[in-house]
Formats: C-alpha cells, sequence, structure tokens
C-alpha cells in the first residue's frame, strides 16, 4: 500500500489508587481496592475468575463505564494522569462478539467511524484507514460490505477502527472468546502485528494463555475479593499462583492434558441418514451422504466455519427436514412413533432426542432455573412428582442448586451453558445434539461439561457434538466426520 | 443488498439523498390532500416522462414498483366494489355496488397509489442508508448522536429473522412447540426482545469505546453537499406537485379529502 502513514502516538499509562467501581442497582462492587501501576509500552495478560471485574477495569479505562447514573466509582483511576473519560481515544476498547462491534455497512466507513466522533480532520482521516487495515492486514476493499466478513475478519475491523484513532493503550476483552481455532490466530497475528506499528501499551483480557503468551511481559491476576491476586513476570505468575488460577478458570500454559476415555461399550444405532442433504430454509445445500449415530458412542461433527455442522446438527436434532435422502430413527429410539424425528410432535420429541444450542440464550424460556428445569418433563408428560427429584439432581450435578431461583439471563456465561446441557438431559433422552458446547468456556466449566458428558455416554446415551474442539473430540474418543464446504458461503445472500 | 445493486449506479444514485426525501415527500404530501383523477394522473403522466428521460433500466425498474403496481390494482378493485355508490349503478350483489362513483373514485385511488409510489419507490431504493446519515446529519443538520444511533441501530435489524428462527428450533426441542401458538409467539417474541436490547446495549459500548459520543467536534470522513443538481431535483419534485394540482383546480377536479 502506497502513501502510509507513520502512526504517531505515545503509550499511554495507567495509574489505579484504591480504585472501586459498583454498577448502578447492584449491592456487590464489581473491581474494589485496585492497586496498579502501568508504564507506558507494557504489554500486559489480566487474568482473574469470572465476576473478578476484569471487565469493568479495561471499562474504567477506556471511559465507557459512564457518569454517576450508571454507578458509583471510588479512589482513582488516571491514563496519561487524567481521568479516563476525559481523554476519549487515548485508549480504545475491542470487545469480544464480533457481531456488535461492527457499527457500519462497509469497510471503509467502520473503520473510519472513530476518527470521525474524536475530530480528526477530513483530510488525514482517510490515510490513517488504509494505515490502520495495513496494520491488521485486513486487505479487502474500502466499499466491502461489512456483513459479509467472517468472525476473526470482523474482530480485525474492530481493531482497525481503534488503531484509526492512534490510541495510548490498546484494551482487549476477550477478542478471541467466540472465534474457531483459525480467526483465533488471526486475530492474534494483526495484534503483534499493530503493536509493532504503534508500540502502544496493551492490556488483554483472555482465558486461553497460551494463545497470548509470546505477546505479553506481565501477567496480572485480579482478586474476586479486591485488588490483585497476583502481578509479575509470566513464568513466575503461573508457577506461584498455579492453584487459584486454576480455581478461576484459567487455561495455564503447559498443563498436561486430561486424559482420553475410551467408551464402555459400542451400542446400536439410533438415528442413521442414507443419501442425506441437509440445508436451512434459503440456505446453501449440505450433502452429508450417510451418517450413523450410535448409543454408548461420540460423533464429533467437524469442519470450517460455513461448512455446515450446525445444519446437520439440527437436522439430526428433528428440528430441521432433510432436502433428500432419509434420516431413520431406530424402533428403540422412536418408541412407537415414526421413522423421522422431524415428523413426531415437539412433545415427543423431547424426551428422545435433546438439542443444545450454540447459544444457551436462544432456549430459555422460563423466569427461574427450577422452571426452566421443569419445562422439559412438563412437556413430555412426565408426573410432578417424579421431575422434583430428577430436578434436583440434576442442579445439585451441575452445580446450579444455589441458583434455583436466579434468572436464567441473569447467569454467567458457563452458568447458561451449565443450564442449557441440563434443561436437555433432564428428560433423559436416548440422543444428545450439542452445538459448540465447550465454546468460549474457561478450564473449570470446561472439565465438568467433558466429564458430564463421558458419563452420559458410558450411561448408553448417543453424543454429536458439532465442535472446533480438537480437545474435546480426544477425550471423547468422538467418531470425527468432517464437512467439507460444499457450496461458498457468499453465494447464499 | 443485491436487491437494490442495479439501481444504485443510475443517475439517481449520486444526487443527495435529503434532495431525493424532500422530492418525493412534496409530491405526497400535495397529491394526498385531494381525491380526484386528475391531479394524480397529471403527476403520473409527468413523472412517467420524467423515468424516460432518465434512462432508467425499465426491467429493473418494474421489478421494484411491482408491488406497488400490485397494491395499486387492489385498492382500486376494491374502492370499485365497495366505494361510495353515486350515479348510476351498474351491478349491485349484497354489500357491492359498481356505480359511476365508484369508478371514479376506484380509478382516482389506483392512479395516487401509483403517483405518490413509484417515484417514492424509485428514489429510495437508490438511496444507501449510511449515506442518508451522512445527508441528514450533514445537510439538514439532524442530532449526529441521533442519525447515527439510528443508523447502527437499522443494521441490527438484520439479525432479527436469523434470531427468530433459532428461537423458533429451540422451542421446539424443549418440547413446546406444541402450545397454543399465540401464547408462544408472544414467548418468543419477548425473548427476541431482550436479546435485541442486549445486543444494542453492546453495540452502544463498542460505539463509545470508539469515541463516539465524546465531547470533541465531530468531523465527517464523507463530505455530504447540497449542489445545484440536488436543487434541481428538489425543484422538479416541486413542480410535479405544482403541475398536477394547477391542472386539477382550473378543471375544476380538485377536491380536499377534509373538508
Amino acid at each position: 500500500m502506497t502513501g502510509r502513514t507513520r502512526f504517531q502516538q505515545r503509550p499511554a499509562g495507567i495509574h489505579a489508587a484504591g480504585w472501586g467501581w459498583r454498577h448502578a442497582g447492584r449491592a456487590a462492587w464489581a473491581v474494589r481496592g485496585l492497586d496498579l501501576d502501568v508504564q507506558p509500552g507494557e504489554r500486559i495478560l489480566l487474568l482473574g475468575g469470572s465476576g473478578s471485574g476484569k471487565s469493568t477495569l479495561l471499562g474504567g479505562i477506556a471511559g465507557v463505564l459512564g457518569g454517576d447514573d450508571d454507578g458509583e466509582s471510588e479512589g482513582r483511576l488516571l491514563l496519561d494522569g487524567e481521568a479516563p473519560s476525559a481523554v476519549r481515544g487515548r485508549a480504545g476498547l475491542v470487545l469480544q462478539d464480533p457481531e456488535t462491534q461492527t457499527v457500519l455497512a462497509r469497510v471503509g466507513d467502520d473503520v473510519a467511524f472513530a476518527c470521525e466522533n474524536i475530530g480528526v480532520p477530513r483530510e488525514q482521516i482517510w490515510p490513517r484507514v488504509r494505515a490502520a487495515l495495513d496494520a491488521v492486514r485486513l486487505d479487502v476493499d474500502l466499499s466491502h460490505a461489512t456483513s459479509a466478513l467472517s468472525g476473526g475478519q470482523k474482530q480485525r475491523l474492530a481493531l482497525a477502527g481503534i488503531l484509526a484513532m492512534q490510541p495510548g493503550v490498546l484494551l482487549l476483552d476477550e477478542p478471541t472468546a467466540n472465534l474457531d481455532p483459525d480467526g483465533v490466530v488471526e486475530v492474534r497475528d494483526a495484534v503483534a502485528s499493530a503493536l509493532e506499528a504503534t508500540g502502544a501499551t496493551l492490556i488483554v483480557v483472555e482465558h486461553r494463555v497460551d494463545v497470548w503468551l509470546e505477546l505479553v511481559d506481565r501477567v496480572v491476576v485480579l482478586d474476586g475479593a479486591g485488588g490483585v491476586l497476583a502481578d509479575g513476570a509470566p513464568d513466575r505468575v503461573f508457577d506461584d499462583s498455579a492453584r487459584e488460577l486454576r480455581a478461576a478458570g484459567v487455561w495455564l500454559p503447559h498443563r498436561s492434558a486430561p486424559a482420553r476415555r475410551e467408551p464402555t461399550a459400542q451400542g446400536a444405532a439410533l438415528l442413521s441418514g442414507e443419501g442425506l442433504t441437509v440445508a436451512r430454509p434459503r440456505g446453501p445445500r449440505i450433502p452429508v451422504g450417510d451418517i450413523t449415530v450410535r448409543a454408548g458412542t461420540a460423533l464429533a461433527l467437524t469442519g470450517v466455519n460455513g461448512a455446515g455442522k450446525s445444519t446437520l446438527a439440527l437436522a439430526l436434532g428433528g428440528l430441521l427436514p432433510p432436502v433428500s435422502g432419509t434420516l431413520t430413527a431406530s424402533e428403540e429410539l422412536r418408541a412407537g412413533l415414526g421413522a423421522s424425528p422431524f415428523a413426531w410432535r415437539s412433545s415427543a420429541l423431547v424426551s428422545r432426542i435433546g438439542s443444545v444450542f450454540q447459544n444457551p440464550e436462544h432456549q430459555f424460556v422460563a423466569a427461574t432455573v427450577r422452571d426452566e428445569l421443569a419445562v422439559g418433563p412438563r412437556a413430555a408428560g412426565i408426573r410432578r412428582r417424579q421431575t422434583d427429584a430428577v430436578i434436583d439432581d440434576v442442579l445439585a450435578r451441575l452445580r446450579l442448586d444455589s441458583l434455583a431461583r436466579a434468572n436464567p439471563f441473569t447467569l454467567s456465561g458457563g452458568q447458561k451453558r451449565r443450564l442449557s446441557v441440563a434443561t436437555a438431559i433432564v428428560t433423559a433422552p436416548r440422543m444428545l445434539v450439542l452445538d459448540e458446547p465447550t465454546f468460549g468456556q474457561d478450564a473449570v466449566t470446561w472439565g465438568e461439561l467433558v466429564g458430564l458428558l463421558a458419563e452420559l455416554r458410558d450411561g448408553g446415551s448417543a453424543l454429536v457434538c458439532a465442535t472446533h474442539d480438537e480437545e474435546l473430540v480426544r477425550v471423547l474418543a468422538a467418531q470425527r466426520r468432517e464437512l467439507t464446504a460444499g457450496a461458498p458461503l457468499v453465494g447464499a445472500a | 443488498m443485491t436487491f437494490t445493486q442495479p439501481l444504485r449506479s443510475t443517475r439517481l444514485a449520486s444526487v443527495n439523498p435529503v434532495a431525493k426525501l424532500g422530492a418525493a415527500s412534496t409530491i405526497a404530501i400535495v397529491l394526498l390532500a385531494s381525491i380526484d383523477q386528475v391531479s394524480a394522473g397529471v403527476a403520473l403522466v409527468v413523472e412517467c416522462v420524467l423515468l424516460g428521460f432518465l434512462r432508467f433500466p425499465l426491467g429493473a425498474a418494474l421489478l421494484r414498483v411491482s408491488p406497488i403496481l400490485v397494491a395499486a390494482v387492489l385498492a382500486g378493485l376494491t374502492t370499485l366494489l365497495y366505494g361510495q355508490s353515486s350515479g348510476r349503478v351498474y351491478a349491485h350483489w349484497w354489500l357491492v355496488e359498481v356505480s359511476d362513483g365508484s369508478i371514479r373514485l376506484a380509478i382516482a385511488t389506483a392512479l395516487r397509489i401509483l403517483a405518490v409510489g413509484i417515484p417514492a419507490v424509485l428514489l429510495f431504493l437508490t438511496v444507501d442508508p449510511t449515506d442518508l446519515a451522512d445527508s441528514l446529519a450533514q445537510v439538514l443538520r439532524l442530532p449526529a448522536r441521533f442519525v447515527l444511533g439510528a443508523l447502527a441501530a437499522f443494521r441490527l435489524l438484520g439479525l432479527f429473522a436469523e434470531d427468530w428462527r433459532a428461537l423458533g428450533y429451540a422451542r421446539r426441542a424443549r418440547g413446546i412447540a406444541g402450545r397454543g401458538a399465540v401464547r408462544r409467539s408472544l414467548g418468543q417474541a419477548f425473548t427476541l426482545f431482550v436479546l435485541s436490547i442486549r445486543r444494542a446495549s453492546s453495540l452502544a459500548t463498542a460505539m463509545e469505546a470508539r469515541g463516539f459520543g465524546s465531547s470533541a467536534r465531530r468531523t465527517w470522513a464523507r463530505p455530504s453537499r447540497f449542489t445545484a443538481r440536488d436543487w434541481l431535483v428538489l425543484g422538479i419534485g416541486v413542480l410535479v406537485a405544482a403541475l398536477a394540482v394547477a391542472v386539477s383546480v382550473l378543471t375544476g377536479s380538485w377536491r380536499f379529502v377534509i373538508g
């Protein structure tokens, strides 16, 4: 690219003294008693358990927590010696969800958005836009539609939008949690190249430590009870605080891999597809061919984004009719009904095949965790007295018993995932279809989920997992079915 | 996106959106003030001549205005059969009565829908939402916060259909797709609402993280200027409306809807 613009910002320093923040309407402080000094140009990995206030701290440094109506603060938090909200543009924040970070319809306009907001003169904006896209290595036309980008590209676009502001500090809040393995590497490399071009200070929050280890020179661990738990060079912190970090769900580097759990017995076929082709309404056709789901085993649907893993999962779950070919449930699975799961009534499906969606929130229909678990059994016509005992058991097993009266939407990410799995297993279906069950989960939740799935499998259930998670495939000793992208994704629109 | 693509390359596409908005709404407001055949007919004829003059791709134009054509025919038929009756009656069957009066009203209604609808659709299909926002903020000086907020929210609408379908699948998987359709749709709509609010608030945070709403004076990467040509388009819109009214009043056909 010609006419290259140099990044001219100085790296920013951060100073927190006894800082705390409490969101409006909450009893507990999200962060409290925090003392932290960050020198300009430092690169920090920020860790801590769920609810330890990592995102709040990043929001505070970015100056986006809002005013007195939005919450209460105490102590001091300074960016370059000033209140963060007074120096907007000095800190740039990239968030987790690629879908909600794209503001405008065209790539160039989206990157220019931040420059416009902080009042960069027009003649400087477009050179900055090109330099920022260059720095994240996003090589597309300025008029390219943002909606046509992949998840990893969207995250790089968001990063470019931040870089164009020429901020002194980059704040990244789980920027790769929603991406597939290729997207993760893509974004990490873009951050590395951006840091090289700008020399900016970096603070990144992420559970997957090994991804960022090469890039950071300091690790800070927040304490859920307030303040800092550990702070220093990465190796030292990981050695000294391994136990606390493990309990907080951090994926520690060089940990020993969990053991592969072989299935105890190979059961009969529960569901068989022949000459199968599946498709969503108006979506591309996914040729599948023959496929068999067996009791007591796990089947992993793998392949790149857009290959049709989720679509096939919907079809196997009896939620989408095959476009061509047949999908036949065995006598054992159908238990007196017709052969095609899609033809079953919803209330009959729920006790035969359970489905767990990628986004747990799509599945929640009740006001409390306990009611949520009662929905399936009630629909299936199971007696109240019987279900109560089963629900108590499932609640305890998935560590949700203390949350029985909470609203499902208010749970943390890991809790929501556990609840969505619980709703599917509470009706004891013979077959369970899960779409990216371990996506974005911390190490603790991951271990619990995988343990539970192995148990279900050994109890004779059939598992189908659409997943990118190689570790999950290995530990469950899953049979792999790799889907290749047949039709180009863009042609589907 | 692909639906509007062919029209984005026509001459109209580069006209300032505010000029197009002004022209289309002037014609609409003026024509909706009366219910007669002449004003709508004159406007429609002039519009067709103008479209020919612009060398609008006919096939593409017809495809886009086809919903308007259907609406005009349907509304015309309904008025023909059930419209206020007067003069000679040609057919009568229960509530249906076709008369001189209802024929006149039917033609007026159909012409009106075409005369208002065709320019509105063709002008708006050539408007890019981002350009419209730029223009509303820079030309009309509407508050940038409001205009850009609306633009960003508009983009989220696209995710609605996808969410709705996923919610439907999830309800079937949970065993409750067989329950009362009304109650289920309401519940599903509520969840969609909650998800949308969530998404909107995280989009708002992302926008703020990029300096949106900062105290700095906003600059604009894409200048939106109101040129002589834009005044011309606006002027043509006013002329079409004025001509339609003038001919209608001179021939004594003008009928105010109110009063």
